[in-house]
């Protein structure tokens, strides 16, 4: 009981964030291939760079550096620009082919 | 305290993510991820990041998600319909993402087992403060840089979606 008590006292291992932080990379990866809606695979993108800077975070906590905050931040203001124009793709995507499925979205095939 | 902290919050996010993938509706699916992005933002303040914490809630969870779920409102999408898989997929799939993160766990183990633990209060270098210092020194120019970026982001998303003139 008292050894229970001492390891719910301590802290939260970083090993466990980056697990975490795993799990929802492979949730994202797994919804991208699984996937058919191009707005949906969209979202799983998102997903998987909100896993990798939950592992950033975890690690600028480890070395106790601000740096991983920084990158953190980059990574951020750079998901956001590829939102907008992604989604100004899927716009225009749709306008010209009526569809979102990504199957019948193939016109650079051979 | 700690561990019950990031028990809830990280059972929280991956039960929203695996909605995210199993959804049929894109709806759902965004506002899963909305989910997601709010429990992420809870571990970043146990983290000791609480400026990371807030432009995850004010960026992703506000402007991104508010602009995934204009779209999906825009173009009237519907939930997908089903599709026959191959049975080689459905058979190796997810036995091999519990391969894969089985590996993962044991090199994290193996790795970082002296990594050391995390508490609240025990990094206090994630401010706004501190952030705003090392952006505004450190990195400064990689900052102005992506300034430019967000301007031809911008000139791009309207080009791209603007209605042709005849």
């Amino acid at each position: 009981m008292a050894q229970l008590l001492e390891v719910f006292n301590s802290g939260v291992p970083i090993t466990w964030y980056l697990l975490l932080s795993a799990v929802l990379f492979a949730l994202g990866v797994a919804g991208f291939v699984m996937r058919r809606n191009i707005i949906t695979v969209f979202m799983c993108i998102e997903l998987m760079l909100n896993a990798v800077n939950l592992s950033f975070v975890a690690f600028a906590n480890q070395h106790r550096q601000v740096s991983g905050h920084i990158f953190t931040f980059f990574v951020m203001v750079v998901a956001a620009a590829e939102a907008a124009v992604g989604l100004a793709i899927i716009l225009t995507v749709f306008k010209n082919r009526e569809t979102l499925n990504i199957d019948e979205i193939d016109s650079l095939k051979n | 305290m700690d561990h019950l902290f990031f028990f809830l919050f990280g059972f929280i996010a991956v039960v929203c993510a695996i909605n995210v993938v199993l959804q049929k509706h894109p709806i759902s699916s965004a506002l899963s991820l909305i989910g997601v992005m709010g429990s992420i933002a809870v571990l970043y303040l146990q983290l000791g990041a609480p400026f990371i914490a807030m432009a995850q809630i004010i960026v992703y969870a506000g402007a991104v998600m508010v602009l995934f779920i204009f779209v999906i409102m825009l173009l009237n999408a519907g939930s997908e319909e089903q599709r026959g898989r191959s049975w080689t997929a459905q058979l190796l799939g997810i036995p091999a993402l519990l391969a894969f993160l089985g590996l993962v766990a044991y090199y994290l183990q193996r790795w970082f087992s002296d990594a050391g633990v995390v508490k609240f209060d025990n990094f206090q270098g994630g401010t706004a403060q501190a952030v705003g210092y090392a952006l505004f020194t450190d990195y400064l120019l990689p900052f102005e840089v992506t300034s430019v970026l967000i301007l031809v982001a911008i000139l791009g998303a309207i080009v791209l979606a603007r209605k042709e003139l005849d």
